[in-house]
């Protein structure tokens, strides 16, 4: 048959290996080739570790994305949000201190060069970049920083995503010390709000945030605590380890664009979907790389948008499949798989915005054959974010 | 009743002018969880090298090569509500379809398990 064959990633030098590499190899964990490291794909398996996680809590190892700093010298961090706000499109003046916000760095055509978390700290804003493009993004920020504002790599702490209904339950219990008098305990903080806080001797930073679409936490764990860390966390019931794989089928079900295949230098934020991530205030004064082109396509609308689709049959359309109305193509899957939680396949894809309402059908050419789907609202799941504001 | 393997991962055990195939343990350990199966038609003549079957995983899209030529006689109606039955039981419950032989004589150029399992050492 045609087979895809693991690269067996003890052979490969040029890899990197994760600060929990040994860890998750001795819980059975899958390696492969991913952004420049060896990474679990998958552990028990990837429909099992994906419905664990909807269902429970699961730990991801992401430390393959960077941590970036940037800050300016002194407590007036004016500068840094300056250099930053010329670079992508969030108004950060507006940012409070342990808020965090999802954004974009953008070309000057208005192309998604990424796309990143970025934090208020009290010495600047700490920036989570995809892995990636981690190099490039800081080839591409310190390139446009001004004299004295510095861009520091926190490559001396690893990052574990802990996702799942189940996940906050699980975190509360290692009794993380916040450190700081304002900073409320992890069980208590909001979805896009962040803090520092102590465990056993070790300086953490947690926001409760992920990319599952289910509650949940991100965790910045120095390099030397983080196996320690990770232990005590798989020691909860309601936490396994997973991999890769699941990591990917549920953000697609969240209807979360995955940089480098649903967003790319040749795809705008409206035409992404990502309106939201273009600040009021940044419409309206502009400043940031393609504000012009971008400005013209929220008042006009996008030629192309990135749409849901679901799929008749059984058969996963798969990255590269085209999309057509009748005869005519109209675009291409971004990302498709098999759905674990819903039971059949779904797919992302940038179409012509002609087609891209819900309801419409089209069809998507999958190894030869013309295979019925229609457009449908994302998130294909809801999210279950623990929003300020909802109960 | 002798079985034989393919250097692409099928097997195929063979009962006079008749066989069975499916995929090897191997094949379905790099597939990862299977999510669909689309086997041949009843009837289906198959040449050897077609690409008779696709298998989908939560990876990817796999096509399964017919071992020798011949023709479709049964497929495996398990497979339609239990495709993780070729990653449970891939060289048992989890077979793929039955044929008639076109031309026995394209057995000789397959496997036997010790050459297989020998390939996949070496993997």
């Amino acid at each position: 048959m045609s087979l895809t064959h693991d690269t067996d990633t003890n052979r490969a030098e040029t890899l990197r290996a994760l600060p929990l590499d040994a860890w998750h190899r001795a819980r059975g964990g899958r390696m492969v080739p991913f952004a420049g490291h060896a990474m679990p794909v998958q552990f028990e398996g990837i429909i099992a570790e994906h419905l664990w996680t909807r269902r429970n809590a699961g730990l991801f190892d992401v430390s393959h994305m960077g941590q970036l700093l940037i800050a300016a010298p002194g407590a007036d961090q004016t500068p840094a949000r300056l250099a930053l706000e010329a670079l992508l499109p969030a108004d950060l003046a507006s940012l409070d201190l342990g808020a965090q916000r999802y954004s974009l760095l953008l070309d000057d055509r208005g192309g998604i060069l990424d796309d990143l978390m970025i934090t208020r700290w009290p010495g600047g804003f700490f920036l989570v970049v995809n892995g990636a493009t981690r190099a490039a993004d800081v080839t591409h920020i310190a390139a446009h920083l001004p004299a004295g504002v510095t861009l520091t790599e926190r490559s001396d702490h690893g990052l574990l995503a802990l996702q799942g209904p189940r996940a906050a339950e699980a975190l509360a219990s290692l009794g993380l010390e916040p450190a700081q008098p304002q900073i409320v305990p992890v069980e208590r903080l909001w979805f896009m709000a962040a803090g520092p806080y102590r465990w056993n001797g070790a300086d953490l930073h947690v926001s409760r945030s992920g990319y599952s679409g289910e509650d949940g936490y991100e965790i910045a764990v120095p390099v030397a605590a983080i196996a320690a860390f990770a232990d005590a966390l798989a020691a909860h019931p309601a936490v396994r380890p997973v991999g890769l794989g699941a990591r990917d089928s549920l953000r697609l079900e969240a209807g979360l664009p995955l940089y480098g295949h649903d967003l790319t230098p040749d795809i705008d934020p409206v035409e992404a979907g990502l309106g939201f991530a273009i600040a009021r205030r940044r419409r309206a004064e502009g400043g940031f790389p393609g504000h012009a082109k971008i400005v013209a396509a929220l008042a006009g609308g996008p030629a192309r948008r990135r749409v849901g689709l679901i799929i008749d049959g059984r058969l996963a359309a798969r990255e590269g499949a085209m999309v057509l109305a009748g005869s005519t193509p109209v675009g291409t899957v971004t990302s498709g798989g098999f759905a674990p939680s819903l039971g059949h396949p779904i797919a992302m894809a940038l179409i012509d915005a002609a087609h891209a309402a819900p309801g419409t059908p089209l069809s998507i050419d999958m190894r030869g054959r013309a295979i019925a789907a229609r457009v449908v609202p994302m998130p294909f799941v809801p999210h279950r974010y623990h929003r300020k504001g909802v109960a | 009743m002798p079985r034989y393997f393919t250097r692409d991962h099928e097997w195929i055990e063979v009962d006079g002018a008749a066989a069975r195939v499916g995929i090897t343990h191997y094949a379905q350990s790099q597939l990862g969880d299977i999510t669909f199966v689309e086997v041949p038609a009843v009837g289906a003549v198959l040449v050897r090298g077609d690409s008779a079957s696709v298998i989908d995983s939560v990876k990817a899209a796999s096509d399964v090569y017919a071992p020798v030529g011949g023709t479709v006689t049964a497929i495996n109606p398990a497979l339609e509500e239990a495709p993780d039955l070729v990653n449970s039981a891939p060289e048992g419950d989890g077979w793929l379809w039955d044929m008639d032989l076109a031309d026995p004589t394209e057995l000789d150029d397959l496997l036997d398990a010790q050459a297989y399992a020998d390939l996949v050492a070496a993997l």
